[in-house]
């Protein structure tokens, strides 16, 4: 057991020379989150370069850099700030950290080891977008990053960084710490603001579709992801083309991937997007280094909770978006969770059901119901009690959430078809459909163990996945 | 009783003054309230809507709404096991059902003391480091069943308390933004124009 805040694997992680780091370049030193180290490091380089250019001048390179939100969507983030309707005041910064995706950490520690990367992130981001409040609101449950982020901001303002006349221009701009309470539909960009304007963090209807038309207070907002502003400060400092010299060309740069669950070396790894593919990150010496007491591969997870599925046929797919999408699903918030052999399927799929349907807001009928209701269905299954009729209504609760053709992986051994995603939806965002994606997974790549518990009520002896009933938190 | 302390009030104050708008500030005044009691009481919902100007209703609404608030008294360490995939693929319902036994009490309720809650919880966002637990939002990663005995000996014996405070605390240290440096909020319908370093004029404004 360790302790938070103190990362022992951070140096063996991170003290490579080889492999580009944009992000996680500071979080082999243990005082990473100083402003003492920060300075020692290029720190706040970035905004000076930036605050010698215009505005629209470090606009362009943002958007020549191509660089992709790091949230889930991977929609470009300078085109995201150009989306602000023209004349409109004022405009605010909302800074994403609410992550609790399944599988997904890197802006926590983003928050926890490198604080003032983020906060000058959020200064080149409203400088050049013209944003003049910035609400940094993270996750309730991280308490060290909140203490981390609040030294910093302390620590920023008292060296002239943040507030009025920053660096002794007129560009001024107030940095907000703001608490979150524990809700995952918050991540979720509208229902975020909602939260920030004091209410319950229910998702707003669309459209209108970006709220960088109406946002927090009615007003022009963007909110970026913590990992996405975290990229601003190499951008600002080495230019676009440095970036895009990394990655590939509709991947550039580098993304920090989780990989969790049944592999010999769980970590956060940064990996050059796009080329890096899921074979070297779960089997490559200088990732995870395959899988635990040398088990076989049973499927994977590429792209946190919400997204569907892969089997070993896929491990040579890139993280390049549109090669994920057509294999069948999706990059998502950067989270691989790796199963071996040992699993019981049917029982890690329940995992995820529960979380979605303990997750939804209850403003969707399709997701609060269905959700609800592929749980019982689910966990009644696990136990032993499932019936033919079950595995028939999770599909048709299924097509309520999600109708029509549902995305999953190719499987040469089930003689299957990729089906591309995205899927299409009846809810207004992601959680309900999210509920369904894992038990769809489930069962169209491994309907034989479905058959087992259900039809054949086979009695299984191991169970490395137990199921808890819903309670508590 | 358990309205926020004139302390309290004053850093209250000093919050909403952060927002554009007053309630912006709930969710943050919620919190300093269970930090003061432990938990949410109704007189300290009242409390927070009179400092906001809105209705006490209101911020029940938003409270309930929220995982970490609770609304019942809750020991001074709350512990939350999470459960979900990554954790429960390297042991994380076993270790639960461990901890269950070693505190005497099923999760969701209190020890006789009062002085842990057990819960369940939902991804803790450090799923490599699994299976992992919060005291009071404070992880502790790679968690097996002795060192679980090991921090709730450490708990009762108060050897963690300058590492771990009370329940409801969230930061042992928060924002002070000083005044001399401080841009200020303004609501946005007193805002005309863009700010002063945006320096091309846009079509019509």
């Amino acid at each position: 057991m360790s302790a938070q805040g103190s990362y022992p694997w951070a140096a063996g992680y991170y003290d490579d020379g080889d492999r580009p780091q944009i992000v996680t370049s500071r979080f082999k030193y243990e005082d990473s989150h100083t402003i003492e180290r920060y300075h020692a490091t290029g720190g706040y380089e970035g905004l000076k370069k930036a605050l010698s250019m215009r505005p629209e001048e470090v606009h362009d390179e943002v958007r020549k850099s191509t660089l992709l939100g790091r949230g889930g969507a991977g929609f470009p983030a300078g085109v995201k700030w150009g989306f602000t309707p023209q004349g409109v005041w004022p405009r605010y910064l909302v800074v994403n950290g609410d992550e609790s995706e399944p599988g997904t950490y890197k802006d926590r520690l983003l928050m926890e080891l490198d604080p003032h990367q983020l906060i000058e992130g959020c200064l080149i981001a409203c400088y050049a977008a013209g944003l003049s409040q910035c609400f940094l609101y993270i996750r309730g449950e991280m308490a060290v990053a909140h203490e981390r982020v609040a030294k910093a901001l302390d620590d920023a303002y008292a060296h002239g960084y943040i507030g009025r006349n920053i660096l002794g221009t007129d560009f001024s701009v107030d940095i907000v710490l703001h608490w979150g309470a524990g809700a995952y539909v918050v991540g979720e960009e509208t229902a975020l603001i909602e939260s920030l304007e004091g209410e319950r963090g229910m998702p707003r209807l669309k459209p209108p579709y970006f709220p960088a038309a109406i946002g927090l207070y009615g007003k022009p907002t963007i909110v970026n992801n913590v990992e996405t502003l975290s990229n601003l400060p190499f951008i600002a400092l080495n230019g676009s083309a440095a970036y895009t010299a990394i990655g590939t060309e509709t991947s550039p740069g580098t993304r920090m991937i989780a990989v969790s669950g049944h592999v010999e070396r769980p970590g956060v790894f940064e990996i050059v997007n796009g080329s890096t593919t899921f074979r070297d990150l779960i089997y490559g010496d200088e990732f995870s280094q395959g899988m635990r007491e040398g088990r076989e591969l049973k499927t994977f997870v590429p792209g946190g909770g919400s997204a569907p599925w892969f089997l070993p046929d896929q491990l040579d797919i890139p993280f390049e978006g549109r090669e994920a999408s057509s294999a069948g699903s999706m990059l998502g918030s950067g989270a691989v969770m790796v199963m071996d052999d040992t699993t019981d399927i049917p029982a890690a799929a329940l995992t995820l059901v529960k979380f979605y349907a303990h997750e939804s807001c209850g403003k969707c009928v399709p997701c609060r119901e269905g959700g609800t209701w592929l749980y019982r269905i689910v966990e009644r299954i696990v136990a032993g009690n499932g019936t033919d009729a079950d595995l028939a209504t999770i599909l048709e609760v299924g097509e309520s959430i999600c109708p029509g053709d549902m995305p999953h992986a190719a499987s040469a051994r089930l003689g299957l078809d990729a089906v591309p995603f995205p899927y299409k939806m009846t809810t207004i965002c992601f959680v309900g459909p999210s509920a369904y994606v894992p038990i769809h997974s489930a069962m169209t790549l491994f309907p034989e163990e479905f058959e087992a518990i259900v039809t054949k009520r086979e009695v299984r002896t191991t169970i490395p996945v137990t199921a808890v009933p819903v309670g508590g938190a | 009783m358990s309205r926020l302390n004139d302390q309290n009030v004053a850093l209250a104050k000093e919050i909403i003054a952060r927002y554009p708008k007053k309630k912006s500030a709930l969710i943050p005044l919620v919190h300093l309230s269970q930090q003061q009691n432990g938990y949410v009481t109704e007189a300290a919902m009242k409390h927070v809507a009179e400092l906001i100007d809105v209705t006490p209703a209101e911020v029940y609404g938003t409270a309930t709404f929220y995982e970490m608030f609770r609304f019942e008294p809750t020991g001074k360490y709350l512990i939350n096991i999470c459960g979900t995939m990554s954790c429960a693929l390297m042991g994380g319902h076993d270790l639960m059902h461990h901890a269950e036994h070693k505190l005497g009490v099923k999760a969701g309720s209190t020890t006789d003391d009062g002085l842990i809650t057990l819960q369940h919880a939902e991804c803790q966002a450090a799923c490599t480091e699994a299976p992992t637990l919060q005291v009071n939002y404070r992880h502790r990663f790679r968690v097996t069943p002795a060192e679980f005995d090991e921090l709730v000996d450490d708990l009762r014996a108060g050897k963690l308390d300058g590492e771990i405070p009370p329940h409801g605390t969230l930061g042992r240290n928060r924002q002070h933004i000083p005044a001399d440096r401080a841009v200020g909020a303004v609501p946005p319908e007193q805002v005309d124009g863009a700010p002063a370093w945006v320096t091309i004029k846009e079509e019509g404004s």
